[in-house]
């Protein structure tokens, strides 16, 4: 694997060369991303928007995940969860915003007669939505703060996460007069007294998300290109040394987990007023892996990558299935795969100079081995 | 296979990136382009619709105007077992109609679309037809959890829903039609039924959602009101299928009769080790709600034989319509396919529609609404009504045994249709629950 420890080789993006690629690919390119999805509003139908709106909040825990996976190499296969815990906090504060005082119609069904005391401060704004990023934060912290202390790497690490996916799914759907159980939470009318549904509403949410993704993609920018990140990637790279060095990985592994999950509680926030529903199915294994796939395509270890992965993907997803709703699904499996055999380093891998390059198994001597490992039926 | 064939086939690859590249903007471009390409309408050939004298053949010619029309239901993932043969009942009925000449002299134009069996794809997919196809009407849903994820969007944007399943009631949102039964067209028919038999200890097992639990909760008020109470209550998650301890705990409790709202899977499990632990139904009946023709093939006929279940309509239901009906069905979609009742009421929501656009005159929302109002139709299952004010239908209640072949028997029929009554209103000791649940 090539290590990219300093900024401008870590989002290096385009093939020009010397120091103009470096503003090119640091700035030019994430500014003309911005700049497209800053238009919008302005070219695409009021569903389009809302759609775009939608990925985009997909697009920042893509960020969040990247910022661990691509840089400090744990693969996390429950960021579903800490996106769900955002976008439930958010959903708690306004399912009781909208039931204006009464008691929320799905404790009602499941024979509650009063507000949970862990729901109650949900009404107030100024609790519930610093809530988004502490809860899942704290979630993260404590579980990574374990696991990072018994020196769990890799595969292993991947697994716990999505065990962890796995139970608080199913908890959330057991829990149903706390949580809204297999349904979720819907229906909301209002936030912050505006109509959730009107047109404005839904623009304004829009920008916000892509301020906030902006924010989202600084503050990686800023850490990768810090101390701090280059002794994530030296930990990616070799973990050893880095603790032979003086450094205490599962300190900086809990902080950057608690970081990265925190960012995925914001993305689920931004989420559920715009799509009007958050629910367990949000949590489960398959979206959380969908995730690591969103990185995966776009370019693992470039921060613009994971924007532009979980963007095309979803967009991939929601235009195959409205144009054949039947078999949608085969065209998605195929565009995966072949993303995996194709293009390894993902779309933003493409965009290298390097990158264009016939990936490595293709060359002569190597592809016979590399049919070998793939092929059961070949020999060795 | 050969290497060298093989090395070929993958050098051409690299070239191939560009077109991948180009294939995925193309997508990005569908996905947020102002027009996607609307699924083609249902196609009319291969359509076995009957007596189809006068189909009308108009050429592109004069390029007649059409009526948008969604279907939205999960052709994908769990729920896609059942919501298929929904799709089919609807995509049938909108094919008879365009045979017979459409509605209002106009075709219906299909737009399909994939729930995916997850709800906030429901709230996707429910706000692409209304905005961008601008549909005149939806016929969707299954689960009472999509049927709420597509609320909210429904009402904001003013559009139609017909909705084919019977559900727990406690709703009635100005944009939905429910051409399924609500509780006092099942649930409370079945409990008094059991009652008036002589049974008086009842057990209660369902699905962990909200479903179950509500018709549970209505259960109890019912059986508290008549001096009982439940000699047991339990829930597992969808999906579960190690049936063995809760079977353990019916037979210690020893009930007269298993009220079941278990949903999907977990009936194939729970029938099958019933069986296994040498439980008949004359040991111990049970009595389910979401057990259908379609549920029974996937259980086994001889793992359910004699056992109860409560509907408004069977495929053995005896009515002229009714043979035309499976006829036209098992004619489109094969032989073995079966009917059932949330096929019938898919399929007779589409004609309802259809009777008030043409009563009103109009496609419009408002209009279709206010047309609607006592709108009957000769259903499979006997005549429908389109009640005045909560958008529900009336319908015969209909209490089956289930035969040797799948099939089930009627034992019992509320005799006339049963208006909906989805808040309970009309019983007493279900006073009190309108005010809690709005």
């Amino acid at each position: 694997m090539i290590s990219r420890l300093s900024i401008p080789n870590a989002v290096k993006g385009l093939p020009v060369p010397g120091w103009l690629g470096d503003v090119a690919s640091v700035w030019l390119a994430p500014a003309l991303v911005l700049a497209a999805l800053m238009a919008a509003p302005l070219l695409l139908s009021d569903f389009r928007v809302a759609l775009l709106g939608k990925f985009l909040t997909f697009a920042i825990l893509a960020v969040s995940l990247n910022l661990i996976w691509g840089y400090a190499g744990m693969l996390s296969l429950g960021h579903g969860v800490f996106f769900g815990l955002g976008g439930y906090a958010m959903a708690m504060f306004l399912k009781l915003e909208s039931a204006g005082g009464k008691l929320p119609d799905f404790m009602f069904w499941s024979g509650l007669t009063e507000l949970p005391f862990f729901w109650a401060p949900f009404q107030y704004a100024w609790f519930a939505i610093p809530m988004t990023f502490v809860v899942p934060a704290a979630l993260a912290g404590g579980l990574g703060y374990l696991v990072f202390r018994s020196r769990i790497t890799g595969v292993y690490f991947a697994l716990i996460t999505q065990a962890l996916a796995l139970i608080v799914s199913i908890l959330f759907i057991g829990q149903q007069p706390y949580t809204g159980g297999t349904n979720g939470i819907t229906n909301y009318t209002t936030i912050f007294g505006y109509a959730i549904n009107s047109p404005t509403t839904q623009t304004v949410l829009y920008y916000a998300t892509l301020a906030t993704l902006a924010l989202t993609y600084l503050l990686c920018a800023w850490l990768i290109a810090s101390r701090f990140g280059r002794l994530l990637v030296a930990m990616r790279d070799d973990e050893n040394r880095v603790r032979f060095s003086g450094y205490n990985p599962a300190a900086l592994k809990t902080i950057v987990f608690a970081l990265s999950a925190g960012i995925a509680g914001v993305a689920g926030a931004l989420f559920t007023p715009q799509v009007g529903i958050i629910s367990p199915t949000m949590m489960g294994i398959v979206p959380s892996i969908e995730i690591a796939i969103w990185v995966a395509v776009g370019g693992r270890g470039v921060l613009l990558g994971a924007i532009v992965g979980a963007i095309l993907v979803n967009g991939a997803k929601s235009g195959l299935s409205e144009s054949f709703p039947a078999i949608w699904q085969y065209f998605l499996g195929l565009l995966f795969i072949g993303a995996v055999l194709v293009f390894p380093s993902g779309i933003m891998g493409l965009l290298r100079v390097e990158g264009w390059r016939r990936p490595e198994w293709l060359s002569a001597d190597r592809l016979p081995r590399f049919a070998a490992r793939v092929l059961p039926g070949v020999k060795r | 296979m050969s290497v060298p064939y093989l090395s070929k086939a993958l050098g051409s690859l690299t070239s191939n990136t560009l077109k991948l590249l180009a294939g995925l903007g193309l997508i990005l471009a569908v996905a947020c382009g102002s027009e996607a390409p609307a699924a083609p309408a249902s196609a009319p050939q291969g359509s076995a619709a009957p007596a189809a004298a006068a189909v009308e053949s108009a050429p592109a010619a004069e390029e007649p105007e059409t009526i948008k029309v969604g279907i939205l239901h999960s052709l994908s993932g769990t729920m896609s077992i059942s919501e298929t043969a929904v799709h089919d009942a609807e995509l049938l009925a909108i094919d008879e109609i365009n045979a017979a000449g459409g509605v209002m002299g106009k075709q219906l134009e299909v737009v399909i679309e994939d729930g995916a069996s997850d709800w906030p794809t429901f709230a996707e997919k429910a706000r692409k037809l209304l905005q961008e196809d601008q549909v005149a009407v939806v016929f969707g849903g299954w689960t009472s959890a999509s049927r709420k994820a597509m609320l909210p969007v429904f009402e904001a944007n003013d559009g139609l829903l017909f909705y084919p399943v019977q559900y727990e009631g406690l709703e009635t949102s100005p944009n939905i039609f429910y051409t399924g039964a609500t509780t006092n067209q099942q649930i409370v028919p079945a409990v008094e039924y059991l009652l008036n038999e002589g049974k008086t200890k009842f057990y209660l097992l369902g699905s962990d959602y909200v479903f179950p639990r509500t018709s549970n909760l209505i259960i109890n008020k019912q059986l508290e009101a008549a001096g009982l109470e439940a000699v047991g209550e339990e829930y597992t998650p969808l999906g579960h299928t190690e049936y063995s301890t809760v079977i353990s705990k019916i037979r210690a409790a020893d009930p007269d009769i298993v009220f079941n709202t278990l949903n999907g899977d977990s009936n194939v499990a729970f029938f099958k080790q019933l069986r296994d632990a040498g439980i008949s139904a004359e040991d111990l009946p049970t009595i389910s709600v979401s057990v259908a023709e379609e549920e029974i093939t996937g259980i086994g006929a001889d793992n359910i034989t004699d056992h109860l279940v409560a509907w408004n309509y069977f495929q053995t239901t005896d009515t002229p319509e009714n043979a035309k009906f499976v006829q036209a069905f098992q004619a489109k979609y094969g032989e073995n396919r079966v009917t059932d009742d949330p096929i019938e009421a898919g399929y007779f929501g589409v004609y309802l529609w259809k009777a008030a656009v043409e009563k009103a005159g109009s496609t419009d929302v408002a209009a279709v609404k206010e047309a609607a109002k006592g709108i009957t139709f000769a259903a499979p299952g006997g005549m429908v009504t389109i009640h005045n004010e909560n958008q529900h239908v009336s319908k015969t209640v209909r209490i089956g045994k289930v035969r040797g072949d799948g099939q089930i028997d009627e034992i019992w029929n509320s005799g006339a249709p049963v208006s909906p009554d989805p808040y309970l209103d009309s019983y007493e000791w279900a006073s009190g629950l309108r005010e809690l649940a709005q």
